[in-house]
C-alpha cells in the first residue's frame, strides 16, 4: 500500500531523518500562507500515488507567495498516470550540490531484504546500473539477525564514496532499514537524498508501500497518518461496484467472495479461486468474451456470501448472463456454492436457468451440487469440460 | 423465510426436551437451531446454510431429526 | 520413489483444533497419512479424531519420538513463532497453510530454516501429496476427492496455485498419466521453496520423468528455473501453464495471489513465457494440452 510522499515524510520525521520546511496544502491561500512562512523560494509538489509528476507539470517552483497560490490551482487538477492529486506539498527549495539514491525492498529469490544505493541519485536508477554499475551497489542482508550500521556505510563505500559524505550518509541510510524492517514495508525508497551547496543533507523525495497483509499490525501508524481502512491505494481507484465487492467480503468471515474488480462488458463472472480466477478470466477474453468484471471465490464461502456476490454482479448495468466457473475444488464445496448463486439470481428476480450461462465447478460435494443444479435446469458441466472450454460455452451463448 | 434447499425437522419430544435442543444448538456449527424460553426453534433464515455433517441427526434418538433436501422432491 | 514425503512420513499438526485443521487433519487420516501428534496452546488431553493434542511441539516429539513434518494452521500473527517452535524441535519439513502472513515474517522463518537445515513449503499453500502414500495439507481436499485427482505416476506438478494443482493432477489423470509428487508451492511474494529450488529434489527421483507447472505474473521464479534448467542440464521436459495473461495490461493492479502483481517488464507473463520457452520449458495455452505436451516430450526423449 503506497504512501504519499507527505505521509513517506510523515515517518522519516518521526524518525529523525533531515527534512527539509514544508507544509501541506488544501487550498490556494494555505499555499500562499506555508510559502510565506518558509521565506524564499518553494516547490510545489502535488500529492498523488504516481510516479511522473514532473513531466506531467505537477511539480512547480514559485519565488514568492503569489506564484505559489496560482501554482497550486495549476496543479490540482491535473491527474497523472489515472491517480488524481490529493493535496500539495509545499516545501523550501534548496541549492543541491550531490543528489544520492537509497532504497531498501524485498529479493523475493533471495528472500531477504536488499538495499540499492547510487551516488547518482535523482534519475532512473536501473539507468544508473546499466550505465555506470560502479555507481549503484546493492547489498542483501539478513531479516532474522540484527541490522547495523555497517551495513549502509559498506553499501554507501561500494560506489566510492568517502571522507565526510560516507560519516553523514551512513546514519540516514541506516535509519532507513530500520524503518523499512520496523513497519513491514515492501518499499522505502529516497530519492533524491541531497547534499546542498551550503553541506546539509536533506530528504528531498521519499517513497514508502507498506505490505497489504501487515495493515492490521500497523493500524495505529495508519491512524496516526491518517490513512483509512477502506483506501485500498490500487493502482487505479476503486470503483463504488469494486467498493460493494469489498462489503460483501467484510460482513461475513466464511471463505472468500471478492476482490471484486470492473470491466466494461456484458458477461457477469462468478469465478474462483486465486490461480484459476486468472485462468478463467483469460479463457474467456481467448474466446472473445467481454467480461463485466473479474472476482475470486475460495476458502469455501457460505451460501449467503456467494448469494451477495452474485446479486451484486447481476446488479451490475449491462450484465446479460453470469458464467460460474471454478478449478477442481478442494475445500470449497460445489454444493454450497450452487445454493448461493442460485438463491443470488432468484433474490434478483431471475431465472437461474435463463441467466446462468454455464456453471463448471467440479470437486468437493459435486454429487450434491449438480442434485442442485438439475432441479433449477442450470447448464452445469464436470471436469471433463475444460475451464477453457466452459468459457467457451459462456461466450458461446452471449453471441446466440 | 424457510430454506430453499434445506428443511430441518424435528419431532416434538425433541424440540420440548431443553437438554436436547440445547445439545442440538451446541453441535450445529452453522447456528441452525435457537432455544427460546426453554423450546427449541429453528432459525429458518440458516437453513440453507446447513453443511449436511449430520450432527444433528446423531445427537438425536434416531429417527427423531430428519435434514430434507429440498431440491431431491 | 517420491519427493519430500512417501508412506513413512511422520507430521503434526500445529492448531490442530482450527476449523480448517480440524478439516485437514480428518482428510490426511482418511487418505492414509500418519498424523502422530497435534498442537494447540493450552489444549493439551483432547484429541481429534483420535489424534492426540499436546500444548507444545516438544511434547509430540518427546511422546512420538523424532517427528519429520508439521503442518501449520495458525492464525497468521501466530505463524512465525509456530514455525520457529516446529524448527526449533527439529522438525524438517514444514508445510505452512496460512495465508496473509507479511513478507518479512516469511523471510525470517526461511532464513531460521535454512540455518537449520530445514524446509518450508508455503505460505499460503495447500501442501503435497505423493499419490497413494501421503497427503500433508489439504490438498486435493476429503480422501474420496484426492484419489479422483491423483493417481501415481511419471509427473511432477509445482504450483503457485493449490486449486490449480489438483486440476492440473485431474487433466493428467484423465490422460492416463499419474503423478509422482505434486507440491503446491504458494502463491506469496516470499516462499519457502520456489520452482527451482525442488528441481534437484526432482531430477534425483528416478520416478520423475516429466514435470507440469502452474505459474503466474508477478516475482521472478519462472527466471530462476529458467536459469536453474539451463545451467544443470536438467534431464526433466517441463510442461508449464501460465496463467493471468491479462494482467500484462494492467500494471500495479493485483489479482489472485499477494505474489501477483506486475511491476516490471520482467514480471508479465510475455516476459516468463520468453524466458521459460528459451530454456526449452514448453508453455500450453491451456491447462488440457498440458499431457499431449508432456507425451510429446517424453516421446521426444526416447
Amino acid at each position: 500500500m503506497r504512501f504519499y510522499e507527505y505521509e513517506s515524510k510523515a515517518l522519516f520525521r518521526r524518525h529523525g531523518m533531515p527534512l527539509g520546511k514544508s507544509g501541506l496544502a488544501r487550498s490556494a491561500d494555505d499555499a500562499r500562507r506555508i510559502a510565506g512562512e518558509i521565506g524564499g523560494p518553494v516547490v510545489l509538489k502535488s500529492q498523488v500515488l504516481s510516479g511522473g509528476r514532473m513531466k506531467a507539470g505537477a511539480v512547480r517552483f514559485a519565488d514568492h507567495p503569489g506564484e505559489a497560490a496560482a501554482h497550486y490551482d495549476a496543479i490540482v487538477p491535473i491527474v497523472v498516470n489515472g491517480q488524481k492529486c490529493r493535496a500539495v506539498l509545499v516545501e523550501e527549495r534548496s541549492g543541491v550540490a550531490q543528489e544520492y539514491f537509497a532504497a531498501i525492498t524485498w529479493d523475493g529469490r533471495r528472500k531477504c531484504p536488499v538495499l540499492v544505493f547510487s551516488d547518482m541519485g535523482g534519475i532512473d536508477v536501473e539507468e544508473v546500473a546499466e550505465k555506470h554499475p560502479e555507481h549503484v551497489s546493492k547489498t542483501h542482508f539478513s531479516s532474522l539477525l540484527p541490522v547495523t550500521p555497517r551495513i549502509a556505510k559498506q553499501a554507501i563505500s561500494a560506489t566510492g564514496v568517502s571522507g565526510d559524505a560516507l560519516n553523514r550518509l551512513t546514519p540516514i541510510v541506516f535509519e532507513l532499514m530500520r524503518i523499512f524492517l520496523a513497519y513491514d514495508l515492501t518499499l522505502a525508497e529516497i530519492n533524491p537524498l541531497a547534499r546542498l551547496s551550503d553541506g546539509r543533507f536533506l530528504v528531498l523525495d521519499g517513497h514508502i508501500d507498506l505490505e497489504a497483509e501487515a495493515r492490521g499490525k500497523h493500524r495505529k501508524l495508519l491512524d496516526e497518518l491518517g490513512i483509512q481502512p477502506a483506501e485500498t491505494r490500487q493502482a487505479r481507484e476503486a470503483t463504488p461496484f469494486e467498493i460493494a465487492g469489498a462489503e460483501v467480503n467484510a460482513k461475513d468471515h466464511r471463505g472468500v467472495a471478492g476482490n471484486v474488480v470492473e470491466f466494461d462488458g456484458n458477461l457477469g463472472l462468478v469465478i474462483g479461486a486465486g490461480g484459476g480466477s486468472l485462468t478463467l478470466f483469460d479463457a474467456v477474453r481467448k474466446h472473445g468474451g467481454r467480461p463485466a468484471n473479474y472476482c475470486e471465490i475460495g476458502g469455501n464461502p457460505s451460501v449467503n456470501k456467494a448469494k451477495e456476490l452474485t446479486k451484486l454482479i447481476l446488479s451490475k448495468p449491462g450484465v446479460e448472463k453470469i458464467a460460474v466457473m471454478m478449478n477442481v475444488v478442494s475445500n470449497t464445496r460445489v454444493d454450497i456454492v450452487a445454493r448461493g448463486v442460485i438463491k443470488g439470481c432468484i433474490e434478483a428476480g431471475k431465472k437461474p436457468a435463463d441467466v446462468i450461462a454455464v456453471f463448471r465447478i467440479p470437486g468437493a460435494w459435486e454429487g450434491e451440487g449438480f442434485k442442485i443444479l438439475r432441479k433449477y435446469g442450470v447448464d452445469y458441466c464436470d471436469r471433463s469440460v475444460s475451464m477453457y472450454e466452459a468459457a467457451g460455452r459462456a461466450v458461446a451463448k452471449m453471441k446466440a | 423465510m424457510p430454506g430453499m434447499f434445506i428443511d430441518v425437522r424435528v419431532e416434538d419430544e425433541v424440540a420440548s426436551d431443553e437438554k436436547l435442543a440445547r445439545k442440538l444448538v451446541e453441535v450445529c456449527p452453522v447456528n441452525i437451531f435457537a432455544v427460546d424460553g426453554s423450546r427449541l426453534r429453528i432459525v429458518e433464515e440458516n437453513l440453507d446454510e446447513c453443511v449436511l455433517c449430520d450432527l444433528c441427526v446423531q445427537a438425536a434418538p434416531p429417527g427423531t431429526v430428519t435434514i430434507v433436501k429440498l431440491y431431491e422432491s | 520413489m517420491s519427493i519430500l514425503v512417501d508412506e513413512k512420513t511422520t507430521f503434526l499438526v500445529q492448531g490442530i483444533t482450527g476449523r480448517e485443521a480440524v478439516n485437514l487433519t480428518r482428510e490426511c487420516l482418511d487418505y492414509g497419512s500418519k498424523i502422530v501428534g497435534g498442537v494447540t496452546p493450552g489444549r493439551a488431553g483432547r484429541d481429534v479424531y483420535g489424534v492426540p493434542v499436546y500444548d507444545c511441539v516438544r511434547d509430540v516429539v518427546k511422546h512420538h519420538g523424532p517427528v519429520q513434518g508439521s503442518v501449520i494452521a495458525v492464525p497468521p500473527g501466530f505463524t512465525r513463532d509456530a514455525a520457529f517452535e516446529a524448527i526449533e524441535n527439529g522438525i524438517r519439513l514444514i508445510v505452512v497453510v496460512t495465508e496473509n502472513i507479511p513478507r518479512q515474517e516469511v523471510a525470517q522463518m526461511v532464513e531460521l530454516a535454512t540455518l537449520r537445515g530445514a524446509r518450508i513449503i508455503g505460505p499460503n499453500c495447500l501442501g503435497l501429496i505423493t499419490p497413494g502414500e501421503c497427503k500433508m495439507g489439504g490438498i486435493g481436499g476429503p480422501a474420496a476427492n484426492t484419489r479422483q485427482a491423483y493417481t501415481r505416476g511419471p509427473v511432477a506438478i509445482m504450483s503457485r496455485s493449490g486449486g490449480m494443482t489438483t486440476e492440473i493432477a485431474s487433466t493428467l489423470t484423465a490422460a492416463g498419466l499419474g503423478q509422482s509428487t505434486a507440491v503446491s508451492i504458494g502463491g506469496d511474494a516470499i516462499i519457502g521453496t520456489t520452482y527451482a529450488e525442488l528441481m534437484p529434489l526432482f531430477e534425483a527421483d528416478p520416478e520423475t520423468k516429466a514435470i507440469a507447472i502452474y505459474s503466474e505474473p508477478g516475482g521472478r521464479m519462472e527466471a530462476e528455473l529458467a536459469e536453474w534448467v539451463v545451467a544443470h542440464e536438467s534431464r526433466l521436459p517441463i510442461v508449464a501453464f501460465m496463467a493471468g495473461r491479462f494482467m500484462d495490461e494492467m500494471k500495479g493492479m493485483r489479482f489472485g495471489h499477494a505474489g501477483t502483481i506486475v511491476e516490471g517488464k520482467e514480471d508479465t507473463t510475455a516476459a516468463k513465457i520468453e524466458r521459460m520457452e528459451k530454456a526449452g520449458i514448453s508453455v500450453a495455452e491451456r491447462i488440457e494440452e498440458i499431457p499431449k505436451l508432456i507425451q510429446k516430450r517424453l516421446a521426444e526423449k526416447r
